[in-house]
């Protein structure tokens, strides 16, 4: 293929425009680096725009106890000790600066009866936490900082999938895509890239997520030679509506529990009593998730399959002001009014723990010239997240990353992408559009999904495990052999596919694999055969990287501590053995 | 359970297909499963008989305003738009926004609406606080009323619907005069901020064109949040704006509305279309 093609040049190139990805270019144009951002989808259309229940800072304006202490406790225990000790410190520190900061910049959010910003309840939260807008704080969150972004001095390229990074020799130096609208090839040089290219939720079909969500920054992390840690940790998040078929999957926000919501099976028994008599509904995900999987399995569930979930008890103008989404959602979806009659809900896959690994500093990755941040990054969660953790998550080391890939570009020399690279970057898309190729994408898409969906679930063990990978790796012999449908350039969705399912097989095979040498059962892993704690894997991560025969290797790696936090740790392991 | 476990069975659906230069309603007909949407019927489509048909989505969820459509003629999400809610009998038309330039079948180019956005002059903090209007150990302090009142346009999913159904856009075509209803609520959303330290009412008038708004309410009508555009943004914006402008009384007292703002930076003129 030859020709030229649109090409950009960079200090600084963001690849997402969700919250991470968004705070990412303002911090980066903000130290002076010239700063694009690319994103598949219209700005203020990112998954973040989803996001519900709040954003977790220890800013005490409601319970003046809290503090960052507590809140990095409560992330630690959360992530069952695998977290990156690091991470967890920086975003419980600074998460109340970067709440503050987002009302400074015009978001508005819900308040105390002194005015301040109100703070709700979420599980796994010491203290009442969750800054928050009814229940739709991300979309506050988004709008805040899209506006921010727009008045910044950042180039967007919006509806552009990115499909490679281009290295020179051991860096990474830009990358290539296409313009949706138009199938027209696009290059960047960039002396500093940055991943927030989210989680990977459509690789399951009972998902909360949305379209973008194919894990294509993990894959081309990957494929560039970066390392990815905890993959095996993938949150099912408890509540998601079990009916109608069309809608399965979609999220019921965890306010719900916040705000009061009880949970019973179809007995009418309110059967977290029996998993967690402490923290009942609002115990950790991974538990209420198991919770009710298990009521279900044991032949207590409702007509639909899941549990009830019911805040009819609470005043209906109060449920109609706080969850006012939750509310809209069932009554136009599923014709249930929540402020009379309890929802169904079960489990649905919603966030990725694991992700690339990245220096909790500055975001960078092992390659040269490669940041991480947000979902797309691992380490911060650890075996499970908080709900509430992920917003804050996304503004601190967006911001971090932003910086830290400003300071690298500072430091770089101009770089260029060598034509070879482009070539074969080139050849692969136009493989998917004109090749000889007989595998349809959509097709492959579901059985990815199935296979997932049977085999590396909620619970999992060896069997199941084992048939799955099979089953993914010959899948991955037919990959190569996937074409588009149609060989249209203007966006076609089919081409679209090809590529993302590339990227889901990916990460499918890293979540399997892990999934299988934890031989325990820990936050969002449950292992059937492997029922309790393991010793060594409480003391170790599993690391992913492609060897240079395309093989992947997985290493488990001992946990990255920090002495001066030893004690913080060692007072909440105590309490928790006197609870 | 109230609960309607209405059948899925066979249903037919109208799309249309084609470019700027040419296209038609073409006719599908599909299996469907109870509680199906609109959405899923179009996907359904695209994954079994037309791999090549266009259509933007991506939360399906009704929060991100990427799925507009024209559903039986009127601008609704297609995530949000139960099959088992439209007539039975006919088949379902799926058409794209009209207000906007066709990219291909159901995608429309809404870039205009970015290059509105990017004129009005962000939320910037007031300058001189005052007894009520303060900042307190770095949390700003306001009002749970005032955070109610912006909310209700801060919901606003930029679904761009409103735009497409307002005659000023679709029919005039009056894109490089008026800003349009999503654009007025933004700035009310603003100039409501009790810490917002900018008078954008000029920009409401001159390049926003609010004047050519003539209250017909068929933008309330089609917002999937019920945010009530007409009532409770345009109206008491106009009214502003006559007060800030026009009232001698106001001015010899010093009460004009934006007392104590900022005027913002120059602008440039509406963008065109
Ligand atoms: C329904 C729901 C509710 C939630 N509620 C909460 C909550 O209350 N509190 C909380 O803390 N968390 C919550 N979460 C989780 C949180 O929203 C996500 O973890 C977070 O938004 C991820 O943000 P991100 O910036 O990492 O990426 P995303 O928002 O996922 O954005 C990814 C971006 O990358 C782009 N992209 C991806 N691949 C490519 C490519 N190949 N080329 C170019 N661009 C690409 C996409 O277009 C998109 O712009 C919720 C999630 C869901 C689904
Ligand atoms: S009320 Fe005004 S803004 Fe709304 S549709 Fe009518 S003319 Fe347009
Ligand atoms: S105001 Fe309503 S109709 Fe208009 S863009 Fe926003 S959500 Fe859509
Ligand atoms: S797909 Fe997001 S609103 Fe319909």
């Amino acid at each position: 293929m030859a020709g030229s093609i649109e090409h950009h040049d960079y200090d600084v190139l963001v690849l997402g425009s969700g919250g991470s990805g968004l705070r990412a270019a303002i911090a980066a144009a903000e130290a002076g680096a010239r700063t694009g951002l690319v994103c598949k989808s219209l700005l203020g259309k990112a998954h973040t725009v989803m996001a519900e229940g709040g954003l977790a800072a220890s800013l005490g304006n409601v319970a003046p106890e809290d503090s960052w202490s507590t809140h990095f406790q409560d992330t630690m225990f959360g992530g069952k000790y695998l977290n990156n000790w690091r991470m967890a410190e920086l975003h419980a520190r600074e998460a109340p600066d970067r709440a503050r900061e987002l009302e400074h910049w015009g978001a508005v959010f819900d308040r105390t009866p002194d005015r301040r910003m109100s703070q709700r309840a979420f599980g796994g939260h010491t203290y009442k936490r969750l800054v928050h807008i009814g229940d739709r704080t991300g979309l506050e969150m988004i709008r805040t900082l899209q506006d921010r972004t727009v008045h910044s001095d950042v180039d967007v390229f919006m509806e552009t999938t990115i499909t490679r990074l281009i290295k020179d020799g051991e860096r990474v130096v830009g990358c290539f895509g296409y313009r949706r609208q138009t199938g027209e090839q696009i290059s960047f040089s960039a002396r500093a890239l940055i991943l927030a290219t989210g989680g990977s939720g459509r690789i399951y079909k009972i998902t909360s997520n949305s379209q973008d969500c194919t894990g294509d920054g993990y894959a081309l992390a990957y494929e560039a030679g970066a390392e990815m840690v905890d993959m095996e940790f993938v949150q099912f998040h408890p509540t998601g509506m079990v009916y109608p078929p069309g809608v399965a999957g979609l999220l019921v926000t965890e306010a719900v529990r916040g705000e009061g919501g009880i949970l019973r099976n179809a007995l009418g028994e309110r059967f977290m009593e029996k998993y967690d008599p402490k923290r009942m509904e609002l115990s950790t995900r991974d538990v209420v998730a198991r919770s009710i999987y298990t009521e279900v399995k044991e032949g207590r569930g409702t007509p639909h399959g899941g549990a009830y979930l019911d805040v009819s008890h609470l005043d209906s103008d109060y449920v109609r002001r706080k969850l006012p989404s939750m509310y809209d959602q069932f009554l136009e979806l599923a014709g249930v009014d929540i402020t009379r009659e309890p929802m169904q809900v079960g489990p649905t896959c919603h966030y990725f723990m694991g992700g690339i690994k990245v220096d909790a500093d500055t975001g960078q990755t092992r390659v040269p010239g490669l940041f991480a941040t947000g979902e797309a990054s691992g380490g911060m969660n650890g075996a499970n997240r908080l709900g509430g953790n992920s917003l804050g998550d996304l503004l601190v080391f967006g911001r971090r990353a932003g910086i830290g890939a400003a300071e690298a570009a500072g430091r770089s020399d101009a770089v260029s992408l060598p034509a070879e690279e482009i070539a074969a970057a080139q050849a692969e898309v136009d493989h998917f559009l004109n090749g000889p190729g007989t595998e349809n994408p959509f097709h492959m898409h579901r059985e990815l999904q199935t296979i997932m969906g049977d085999g590396v679930g909620i619970f999992r063990d060896k069997e199941g495990l084992s048939t799955a990978i099979a089953k993914l790796e010959t899948l991955q012999d037919r990959v190569g052999n996937l074409k588009a449908p149609s060989n249209r350039l203007d966006y076609n969705p089919g081409w679209q596919l090809c590529r993302e399912v590339h990227n889901m097989l990916t990460v499918s095979l890293m979540i399997a694999r892990a999934a299988l040498m934890r031989e325990e059962s820990r936050g969002g892993h449950s292992r059937l055969d492997h029922t309790g704690y393991s010793d060594y894997w409480g003391e170790h991560n599993i690391v992913i990287h492609r060897e240079s025969g395309h093989d992947m290797a997985l290493t488990p790696t001992p946990v990255v501590k920090r002495e001066e936090l030893s004690e913080l740790i060692e007072a909440r392991k105590e309490a928790e053995k006197a609870a | 359970m109230s609960e309607t476990l209405t059948a899925g069975g066979t249903r037919k659906l109208q799309i249309w297909r084609g470019d700027l230069t040419s296209g038609e309603l073409v006719d599908y007909e599909l299996e469907t499963e109870p509680g199906m949407v609109v959405l899923d019927a179009v996907l359904e489509v695209q994954r079994s008989q037309a791999p090549d048909l266009a259509v933007r989505w991506n939360c399906k969820a009704a929060k991100c305003g990427s799925c507009s459509a024209e559903i039986n003629g009127k601008p609704r999400l297609m995530c949000k738009t139960r099959l088992d809610h439209l007539p039975a009998e006919e088949p379902i038309t799926v058409e794209p926004m009209r207000a906007f330039p066709l990219i291909r079948d159901l995608v429309t180019d809404v870039s205009w609406n970015y290059r509105v956005n990017e004129q009005i002059t962000p939320f910037t903090p007031r300058e001189n606080l005052r007894e009520g209007i303060d900042v307190k150990d770095g949390d700003f302090l306001i009002d749970q009323a005032d955070t109610d009142r912006m909310s209700e346009f801060r919901k606003c999913i930029e679904c761009f619907m409103c735009q497409d159904v307002c005659h000023i856009l679709r029919d005039h075509r009056m894109h490089n005069r008026y800003y349009g209803p999503r654009f007025m609520i933004r700035m009310a959303s603003l100039d409501m901020h009790p810490l917002d330290g900018v008078d954008r009412l000029d920009q409401v008038a001159d390049e926003g064109g609010i004047g050519l708004c003539n209250i017909t309410k068929c933008c309330t009508e089609v917002c999937p949040e019920n945010i009530h555009i007409t009532d409770n943004a345009i109206i008491p914006m106009k009214e502003r704006v006559v007060d800030q402008r026009h009232d001698p009384f106001l001015k010899i007292l010093g009460r004009t509305p934006n007392k104590g703002r900022v005027k913002p930076p120059a602008r440039s003129s509406t963008p065109e279309l």
